[in-house]
């Protein structure tokens, strides 16, 4: 199987380096699914998973909050705001997030908070969702 | 008992000063490790993000976006990061001198020259010169914060987007080790001009894994842009500028720690040396001063005595 090499770093880590078989993660318009040879590519990422899949089929999945990801043929990088494994995330801390977010957006205060909460509120679920994806893996 | 007043209070503020410089030192030396850290976490960023717009200016993209395009040089600005206070060594004067040497190559062409100082030595030293300063911001701390940049950086985007300047650089110290520390100038924009100079440095530096995948159609090709080209560029291109920037700081900020404890240490050394130095004098002077007194006491009870 041919491989492509994926970088995913953030501002603070260098969070994933190595060749893996298929990198799935949310763009600006839709999920993505690259494999190598894959035609060049830039797009922004929304709040959600990146999973990696590695030549023996293992999944690894890791939590942004945005940022960008760009594919050359042999390369992928992934230019993360905030990347967390999914195991790393705090679950309280997000669902505490949500709730936040939910009450703001309740409240409805005037637009800009509005916008802030809506991003907090995507943030907050995409954590979650990785959360519920990583559980429901380790049950198998 | 000449002169043994002045050697003790001498020695007394030459020790004062070691107590001065040697908590310097250890200041520095307590902060240089959250300093390094906080580089070091940037650095894979900041290296990953410099090969995607290196990709980028290499593509032949159908938004033209002005730092894609090599203008005529008529305008320059550079920005300049320095520390916000003194004694470090020659590490903001090192700087400068390379940055002056570099606007005077300019200068000399006809090209007009403006200036951004990151820090307060910089803001000092480029005031005495004709230069047009468009901004500066000074006391970002020990964590500096991408918000404290953004003002001036702005200036400097909208400078360049405008037409006004048409390259921009960038200058810090870089952070090789506690001894080492670079005087770094990296060309921000236009894009063409940075990347070669990314190949350059990567190719100096040897990378055990080929830096930059390899795009030999040079110009031949683009990326599929999702979803649209002109935003994700426009974005892409500003988080570049806004990384680099504020990756510059916290090199510079570890060099301003390294450089300090280096210099202090130097200082605290030299003050233990001349303190060693002057007790030295001051114990002969006192010697003599004894020696003296008993004999003018032996020789007076002598000629009493008869």
């Amino acid at each position: 199987m041919t491989t492509i090499r994926c970088d995913i770093v953030s501002a603070e880590a260098n969070i994933f380096h190595g060749d893996v078989a298929m990198v799935i993660a949310t763009g600006e318009a839709g999920e993505l699914g690259i494999v190598s040879r894959h035609a060049p590519l830039l797009t922004r990422l929304r709040p959600g998973q990146v999973e990696v899949i590695g030549e023996d089929g293992t999944r690894q999945e890791y939590y942004v909050s945005g940022g960008i990801l760009e594919v050359q043929p042999n390369v992928v990088t992934v230019l993360a705001d905030t990347a967390l494994r999914a195991d790393e995330i705090d679950e309280s801390a997000a669902r505490r997030a949500k709730e936040s977010a939910e009450r703001i957006l309740a409240d409805r205060g005037d637009a800009k908070t509005v916008e802030q909460a809506q991003e907090q509120l995507t943030q907050a679920l995409a954590q979650l969702s990785a959360l519920e994806r990583l559980r429901k893996n380790l049950q198998h | 008992m000449a002169g043994a007043r002045e050697i003790r209070s001498k020695i007394k503020s030459v020790a004062n000063t070691r107590k001065v410089t040697s908590a310097l030192q250890m200041v520095s030396a307590s902060k240089i490790r959250r300093a390094q850290d906080l580089m070091h976490t940037s650095r894979p960023y900041t290296l990953h993000m410099r090969r995607v717009v290196a990709h980028i200016a290499q593509a032949n993209t159908d938004y033209k976006h002005p730092a894609l395009v090599e203008r005529e040089v008529k305008r320059v600005c550079y920005i300049v990061v320095s520390t916000d206070r003194g004694l470090c060594g020659g590490l903001n004067a090192n700087l400068f001198r390379k940055v002056l040497a570099d606007i005077h190559g300019w200068q000399q062409k006809g090209v007009g020259v403006e200036l951004i100082a990151i820090g307060q030595k910089a803001a000092q030293f480029f005031r005495h010169i004709k230069l047009d300063m468009v901004g500066t911001v000074a006391h970002l701390g020990d964590h500096p914060r991408v918000e404290k940049l953004v003002g001036v950086l702005k200036l400097a985007d909208d400078g360049f987007m405008r037409g006004k300047v048409d390259r921009i650089y960038l200058c810090y110290n870089q952070f090789v080790n506690t001894m080492v520390q670079r005087a770094t100038i990296d060309t921000l924009f236009p894009l063409p001009t940075a990347a070669k100079e990314i190949q350059a440095t990567e190719a100096d530096e040897a990378h055990p894994q080929p830096a930059i995948a390899k795009v030999d159609r040079a110009n031949t090709w683009d990326y599929l842009y999702e979803p649209e080209a002109e935003p994700v560029i426009r974005h892409v291109l500003n988080r570049y500028f806004e990384a680099m920037a504020y990756h510059a700081t916290l090199e510079n900020l570890a060099s301003e720690h390294a450089a300090r404890m280096v210099a202090m240490k130097a200082a605290s050394d030299n003050a233990t040396k001349a303190i060693n130095t002057l007790t030295l004098i001051y114990n002969k002077a006192r010697q003599a001063a004894i020696t003296q007194e008993i004999s003018e006491i032996v020789g007076g009870a002598a000629a009493v005595g008869g």
